[in-house]
């Protein structure tokens, strides 16, 4: 099969990106600087970053979508606020996560945002469960660019003027060039930023506009580093069919309001996990030393029993020290619980620590 | 000092008298990006040529170190284990990884110089 290539390809080449293949995109891992400098440039200044490759979903419907939707997601959709954003999950009966995404409510319906490898599976699902009932459109013809860092609001806010009044987790529509642009205030580095969605043709123009006013490309690999620093999950990696979201400590996401009567696909399951509690959990990992514990690696406890295993593991660059996420038997899940990690045939000291490893700066709302 | 001499998998080798000097290439540390742990072979063990003898790892990947030439390690550079990113900065300099005893000189002779690896690498990166 053809790689796929987003409109911003040319940028990245221009930019002398190095290129990955990832979910069948050709994508930019690094470019010229290098991981840790663009790492830390986005934490000091602004990044911006290419996810073209995600999905974007749009449903369209009223009320009617909005409780079909509700058998889906555990989420209390009828009271979310149009433009209002919920971090949740598409499952399978038992709980297992087909996917992690972002859902955002419009006036005429919803828009998903979900990962670039799963976004064909998502839509057959979702197709199948909504019976093809509203009109459904996995957008090919946007881009989706982020800008993250603590000058992003000031960078963005030049363009598009209205920006910084979106607090955390909310969007809105903005003209740019008289095209629609959707923004929302998220993203996936543990700083203030916002995600842009705009047509193809405008993509590098609009992508060019912020690198002039100070902003600069940012690869997938300071993309990884700054997600596992700032504690969030990566589809593939802490999450997968086989893990839950209570397992992978995500109860907060799951509407308290749907607990009670459940009534979403893998209700059943998360009630259950809730109230006895599941056998494995998703913690934090700092290894001792400058070890790096890489996925897969198996911890250990004190005694040498294995008791799970690693699921992202890297050096952090704001934290100048080697971090990870792992799932570990609940009764070794407590902060600062001593733990074994087999790297290279022999075992190294490490802790369980707090999640998350750097500390979220993210412009929060009044409401 | 000999001339430096370089093996397929990316590491340079110098000689004085009987003992090697090793590290990885300025191209290894491009291909590698930031590298932020070293791991050594321990002072005092042996070595086999083309044989593993530490490990390299960046903030994607971990590599593994080979050994050009066989012998006993004599030296090992604690600075880059210490400051992993050294290696980023001077590969070919003052980030050299260890130093070996070398039992069969004649071993250097299969590795290529300069000229060749330049070709070598440069053919290899496409």
């Amino acid at each position: 099969m053809e790689i796929k290539k987003t409109s911003l390809n040319k940028l990245h080449q221009d930019s002398q990106a190095k290129f990955v293949e990832f979910a069948g995109y050709e994508m930019p891992i690094q470019y010229s600087k290098g991981v840790i400098e663009e790492h830390k440039f986005t934490r000091s200044h602004a990044g911006i970053f290419d996810v073209s490759h995600m999905g974007q979903l749009f449903i369209y419907g009223n009320e009617n979508l909005t409780s079909d939707l509700e058998k889906i997601f555990p989420l209390d959709l009828k009271n979310l606020q149009q433009n209002c954003s919920k971090y949740s999950f598409l499952m399978n009966e038992e709980a297992g996560i087909y996917d992690d995404l972002i859902i955002t409510k419009l006036e005429d319906g919803y828009l998903i945002i979900l990962n670039a490898a799963c976004k064909e599976k998502d839509f057959e699902i979702l197709s199948n469960i909504l019976s093809k009932k509203y009109k459904m459109e996995l957008s090919n013809n946007r881009a989706l660019v982020a800008i993250q860092g603590p000058k992003a609001v000031e960078i963005l806010n030049e363009t598009i003027n209205g920006v910084k009044n979106l607090t955390f987790m909310t969007g809105d529509w903005f003209d740019y060039n008289s095209q629609k642009l959707f923004i929302t205030r998220s993203g996936y580095t543990g700083e203030d930023g916002f995600e842009v969605s705009i047509i193809n043709a405008l993509a590098e123009e609009f992508t060019k506009s912020l690198i002039k006013k100070g902003a600069e490309l940012i690869g997938l690999g300071a993309r990884d580093t700054l997600r596992l620093e700032a504690g969030l999950c990566l589809y593939g990696h802490e999450l997968d069919l086989n893990k839950t979201p209570v397992e992978a400590n995500l109860k907060w996401a799951i509407s308290k309001e749907r607990l009670s009567n459940g009534g979403f696909v893998g209700s059943d399951k998360i009630i259950n996990q809730i109230n006895e509690g599941a056998k494995q959990i998703r913690v934090g990992i700092k290894p001792e030393g400058r070890l790096i514990a890489r996925e897969k690696t198996k911890i250990f406890n004190e005694t040498e029993l294995p008791i799970g295993e690693v699921t992202s593991g890297t050096f952090g660059p704001s934290i100048n020290g080697p971090i990870a996420m792992g799932y570990v038997d609940k009764e070794f899940s407590k902060i600062d619980t001593k733990i074994l990690l087999e790297v290279r045939g022999k075992k190294y000291p490490a802790n369980i620590c707090k999640l998350p490893f750097y500390k979220k700066s993210y412009v929060k709302g009044v409401n | 000092m000999s001339e430096v001499k370089f093996s397929k998998e990316h590491e340079w080798i110098t000689l004085e008298g009987d003992v090697a000097t090793i590290g990885i290439t300025q191209h290894a540390t491009e291909m590698l990006g930031d590298i932020v742990f070293a791991e050594l072979p321990e002072k005092g063990s042996n070595v086999e040529k083309d044989g593993t003898a530490g490990v390299v790892e960046s903030t994607k990947a971990a590599s593994d170190v080979y050994t050009p030439v066989s012998g006993e390690v004599v030296d090992i550079n604690q600075a880059i284990v210490d400051d992993p990113a050294k290696i980023n900065e001077d590969p070919e300099g003052t980030a050299w990884f260890f130093k070996l005893k070398m039992k069969d000189i004649s071993e250097l002779d299969s590795l290529m110089n300069k000229e060749e690896y330049d070709k070598f690498s440069k053919e290899s990166s496409n």
